[in-house]
């Protein structure tokens, strides 16, 4: 143990504990900004800095190992006055047009602001105004909001393995930017939005399409549907003021209502139909002599990823549509002739945790008339928390509502699509019933649960083990795609999804996704799982329902047109 | 391109070397930069990103992503030379080339760049035309080097 | 005569391009002496020597040398001849008149450490010197002193070169790390120091050119001998730059503790025209600037500790009267906005304010709260930075704010 002062207050840690987490456990607050967890270290903006009894200069908290016998000071004027200046600094070169900011109000660098007491800058402003890079459909980068924290970078380098954005120039003129200054495109950025998710300003952000969305509302001849994805429910609580990890299931459907949607649905449903055709795509191959190891194809970043860096294993991703088009292709098909309506009035919006299904949406593919896309627009988490915030619900006292139908049973598979090792163990759970013929006696496939970046586990499938992998952040990712391109693959199927920790921590979700609230969403996915009183997707009645009303079999010729896709090498 | 390769075939496939490799890769061509196909190669042969690449063209001077005149005159400004009468040197070469700071004639032949200390304070004030230091500048100095390196091309 | 050449007693008189000439004056002989001890034997010199390095900090280098060599596994040794602070050359002279004397101490320092890769991180607008570094490196490997089993006892090693790119802060240790790693020149957190984590996370000394030139006389003479030699807090002699408006610039040997006075009036023959000199500023665009007055302070490390500076390499700027103060520490400030890697927030976004702090003085729009602001801003850059280029770059202005109030004060609209 090292023993210490902070602020004459005896404090005693483990060793190499730095004096911020030291701080920390005794409550003492020391603002922070470039600092995220699970992250590098970085001490670049150097505002968590302290006074340490007998040295002239100060020293960053964050990468300061505490050591016995320091004395040491958190708010002294000389680190009060630093702190502020150094914020002044910041803002001095920062559009701080805060209220022409989608951040007003979330922004760490205001709440930073404000904690110092800065009211006024001392310093002129510095901003050159540099263009925007909105060209994409997914990712806006305003780099005049940009305080060049690195966290963007980090993420991107670190935990995805793209480095698409790097630091260019130096001084005071460096931009986070891609090679040659180019703006965002599907060439080369996989739109995971994970930089959206860190950035501690408004610099990166996912395009605003609530507009689009409240215009559909107020068209009285559109006939306007929305779907609601698994990982929304464990997360949206979040965007609207409660802890981590509540499940807000029927109050999202309820929110949804009252904004005007003219039916709400659960791409739960559609995840549990995924599982029907995906796991019968793979009894297909493995009993077929076809491409081995499959992979799993519900994660529209991976795709890119894929399609961008492996063009070469594309034939063993599985050809399903994820669970978003699948029920944008149904929603646009099967659905109008139900309810007898013409399937260019039907509007179909879906509630994502995802920036890369902005993208997926609007991939020509997607489109069962081949003119207009299946999902018209897909909003984030975060973006239907600003809806719901700005038509003034009040989420916490709503009164639950349950989906609408036809659509309407889902199952436990289906919801713990939202957690890394959801979609196999769904996928299990069916695939193994279907093989052995037999009952699974444990559903629990619990060695592809929790947040371990790789993760392996054997099945029995009629008599024989194969093996399967699941894999998070597209780092990982590239592990598991170098053994395949190799042939070196030891896995009949893998799964792969492109954020830590699977959709819910997607790069739409509530700001502040951290390891901690990410265990914290994963164990509400696996309640929900608990809960549901039908787990496995083909004990789902409505699901039978819909193939003998409609789609006949799975990998039938409906099936194929309606549920499969195919995937393209991009050029570079 | 057999160039390049030549270039890439000395070094080892490592990241260390990505400085020497730009250097050189600057040095063998005559517009002192180096283009985006070149940053694609070289990203390609040490597997980095290209943002990587970038990342340190931009960092370093000595580097450049645009196209730089055949000579590239740097002036140093830095303390010593100032007080030495620096000033002097550069408005001569403003006056002479047309150009100023970081920019290139039209006929692509100098570029004139304000650059750091080039460690001659000893014989200051000086500047570099590619590789040469040219030291205890006066005006007309100045004015002979540039019409001996217009002679050159004429 | 105040001039003492030890380093440089070789300059004009070697050929720097040939080995045997080296050899022929004395060259190699403290390697000679050095392999014939027990290498702790040459830490135990270096420390009885106390030489502090020469790259500007005066770190004791013996600290840096027992700390490399308590090291187990894969080490490095650096040569930093990334000489970029302005009004400094004493490297590149090193370099150009005497460049196997580094060779040589480096050598030695591998053999103390243990260490079988070295590095010459050369600043790219240096092509003479480097052109004969790489030269001398094939010379000292041709004749053995490089490689495996120098001198059949069993140790190994090399040096590469590494050329800069133009980037004044990678003469900063990790700067410098990262730049031979082949990435942009920007700093790490510290600690772990180089000699814990340096190059690829392993090991690494750094010293400066002339502290290694400084090696191979040590072993000669012996610590004990070396300590005699200058002050008591600062041993040997110090090669200055001396430059500016001096009526015979150049580089000059002498011993610690000689007068600042003495190098510019002795060895300097005085200020141009006879002009009054109006400030000096020692070790470069980073170290502070000192009136007239002040000539008479001795060169010697703990005299230079008061400025929390870079003062130790050993430059001398002598500005004479016919500039004015801001014409300086505007020139300086211009330099740090362009050299700041752009990574820590004070240095990136505080460097361009100073100078707009500064053209208000010039402009005299400058009113006493710009003064405070001024001051304010030069300690929270110094205090706050990731790196030595920010906690350096303010010394100039924290000085003239000492010795030349009046001038500030001059400017003040009221």
């Amino acid at each position: 143990m090292v023993n210490f002062k902070i602020n004459n207050i005896d404090v005693s840690v483990e060793e190499n504990t730095t004096i911020l987490q030291a701080a920390r456990k005794y409550h003492i607050d020391i603002p922070t900004l470039c600092n995220y967890p699970d992250l590098e270290i970085k001490s670049d903006c150097r505002v968590c800095v302290v006074e340490i009894e007998g040295q002239k200069r100060l020293f960053t908290s964050c990468s300061t190992v505490a050591r016995e016998g320091m004395v040491i000071n958190t708010n002294s004027p000389k680190v009060l006055n630093a702190r502020k200046t150094i914020i002044e600094l910041i803002l001095a070169n920062h559009d701080a047009n805060c209220t022409a900011c989608p951040k007003n109000l979330n922004c760490e660098l205001q709440t930073l602001a404000n904690k110092l007491g800065i009211d006024k800058n001392r310093f002129p402003t510095v901003l050159e105004v540099k263009p925007i890079d909105d060209k994409n459909p997914v990712l806006v980068r305003n780099i005049n909001r940009c305080i060049k924290c690195g966290r963007c970078i980090d993420v991107c380098k670190n935990i995805q393995a793209m480095s698409v954005l790097d630091i260019m120039g130096r001084s005071k003129d460096i931009e986070i930017t891609p090679a040659y200054g180019k703006y965002l495109t599907d060439e080369f950025c996989t739109y995971c939005g994970q930089c959206s998710s860190v950035c501690p300003v408004g610099a990166i952000i996912e395009k605003d399409d609530t507009d689009q969305v409240w215009e559909a509302l107020n068209n009285p001849h559109l006939h306007v549907v929305v779907q609601v994805a698994p990982a929304v429910r464990v997360s949206l609580g979040e965007e609207l003021g409660m802890e981590p990890g509540s499940i807000v299931t029927d109050k999202i459907v309820a929110a949804l209502n009252y904004l005007g949607f003219d039916a709400v649905y659960d791409t739960d449903f559609t995840a549990d139909l995924t599982i029907i055709e995906e796991g019968n795509e793979l009894i297909h191959r493995v009993t077929n002599n076809g491409v081995l190891p499959m992979i799993t194809s519900c994660c529209p970043g991976w795709i890119n990823f894929a399609e961008q860096k492996y063009p070469d294993i594309l034939d063993h991703i599985s050809s399903c549509k994820s669970p978003q088009q699948m029920f944008g292709a149904l929603a646009k098909s099967y659905y109008p002739e139900k309810i007898k309506k013409d399937p260019k009035d039907i509007f179909v919006v879906s509630i994502m945790p995802c920036t890369a299904k902005k993208y997926e949406a609007k991939r020509a593919e997607m489109s069962v008339d081949n003119v207009n896309p299946d999902v018209d627009v897909v909003l984030t988490t975060r973006e239907l928390g600003k809806m719901i915030k700005q038509m003034g619900i009040n989420f916490d006292s709503i009164k639950g509502e349950e989906f609408d139908k036809p659509f309407g049973i889902t199952t436990g598979a289906a919801a713990i699509f939202g957690a890394t090792g959801g979609v196999m163990e769904a996928a299990l759970r069916t695939v193994y019933e279907v093989v052995n013929k037999e009952e699974l006696k444990d559903i629990n496939f619990t060695d592809v649960r929790g947040t371990k970046g790789l993760k392996e586990a054997e099945v029995d499938l009629g008599g024989t083990k194969v093996k399967v992998a699941v894999a998070h952040t597209l780092a990982n990712a590239k592990i598991v795609c170098d053994q395949v391109r190799e042939g070196t693959s030891p896995y009949t199927f893998i799964e792969i999804m492109t954020c830590p920790g699977g959709c819910i921590g997607g790069g739409g979700q509530p700001y502040g996704t951290t390891s901690e609230v990410r265990e914290k969403r994963i164990e509400a996915v696996y309640q929900v799982d608990e809960d549901m009183s039908i787990r496995k997707s083909h004990d789902n009645p409505d699901i039978k329902a819909l193939y003998d009303d409609y789609l006949e079999k799975p990998l039938g010729e409906k099936s194929h047109k309606l549920l499969h896709t195919h995937y393209k090498a991009r050029n570079k | 391109m057999n160039q390049i390769k030549e270039i890439l075939n000395k070094y080892p496939k490592e990241e260390e070397y990505l400085i020497e490799i730009l250097l050189e890769f600057q040095a063998s061509k005559k517009n002192h930069y180096i283009s985006s196909e070149d940053v694609s190669v070289i990203s390609k042969y040490l597997n980095i990103p290209e943002s990587q690449v970038c990342s340190v063209i931009s960092f370093y001077t000595m580097l450049s992503m645009s196209p730089k005149g055949k000579y590239v005159i740097q002036v140093c400004h830095d303390v010593p030379c100032f007080v030495n009468s620096a000033n002097n040197i550069y408005d001569k070469l403003v006056e002479e080339l047309g150009v100023e700071d970081g920019e290139t004639t039209e006929d692509k032949l100098f570029t004139l760049e304000i650059t750091e200390c080039l460690g001659r304070c000893n014989e200051s004030p000086v500047m570099r035309v590619n590789d040469k230091v040219f030291v205890n500048l006066t005006p007309a100095k100045v004015e002979k080097i540039i019409n001996d390196l217009r002679g050159e091309n004429k | 005569m105040i001039e003492m050449k030890v380093i440089s007693k070789r300059f004009g008189k070697v050929d720097p391009l040939s080995i045997d000439s080296y050899i022929k004056h004395d060259g190699y002989k403290g390697l000679e002496k050095a392999i014939s001890n027990h290498p702790s034997h040459i830490i135990d010199e270096v420390e009885k020597s106390k030489i502090r390095g020469r790259g500007g900090a005066g770190f004791p280098t013996y600290i840096k040398v027992r700390a490399l060599s308590k090291e187990a596994g894969k080490k490095y040794i650096v040569c930093n001849a990334d000489e970029g602070e302005p009004g400094n050359f004493k490297d590149r002279m090193i370099m150009e008149n005497d460049p196997h004397s580094v060779i040589e101490g480096m050598i030695i320092m591998a053999y103390a450490t243990g260490a079988e890769q070295g590095y010459i991180y050369i600043r790219g607008e240096y092509q003479i010197a480097m052109n004969i570094m790489k030269e001398t490196i094939k010379q000292a490997k041709d004749k053995g002193f490089l490689g495996k089993n120098i001198f059949n006892k069993g140790f190994n090693f090399e040096i590469e070169i590494r050329s800069g790119a133009g980037s004044y802060v990678c003469g900063e240790e990790f700067s410098l790390i990262e730049s031979i790693e082949g990435k942009p020149g920007r700093s790490r957190t510290k600690p772990p120091f180089p000699t814990e984590k340096g190059i690829h996370n392993l090991p690494t000394l750094i010293n400066n050119v002339e502290t290694f030139a400084n090696f191979p006389y040590i072993i000669t003479i012996g610590g004990d001998k070396f300590a005699q030699i200058g002050t008591n807090s600062s041993t040997g002699t110090k090669l200055i730059s001396l430059s500016g408006n001096v009526k015979k610039k150049g580089l000059y040997e002498v011993p610690f503790g000689t007068s600042i006075r003495d190098v510019i009036f002795k060895l300097g023959k005085g200020v141009k025209d006879d002009r009054k000199i109006k400030m000096v500023q020692l070790g470069g665009a980073s170290g502070p600037i000192i009136p007239e007055y002040m000539l008479d302070m001795s060169i010697d490390f703990d005299r230079f500790e008061n400025f929390d500076s870079k003062t130790g390499t050993g430059a001398i700027i002598v500005i004479d009267d016919r500039f004015d103060i801001f014409d300086i520490l505007l020139t300086n400030m211009k330099f740090f906005v362009h050299q700041s890697c752009g990574k820590c927030a004070p240095c990136r976004e505080g460097h361009i304010q100073i100078v707009n702090l500064l053209n208000k003085f010039i402009n005299h729009r400058a009113t006493e709260k710009d003064l405070m602001s001024l001051e304010n801003l030069a300690n929270v850059i110094q205090q706050t930075s990731l790196c030595g280029l920010g906690q350096t770059s303010m010394t100039s202005i924290i000085s003239s704010l000492r010795y030349f109030r009046d001038d500030y004060f001059a400017k003040v609209r009221y």
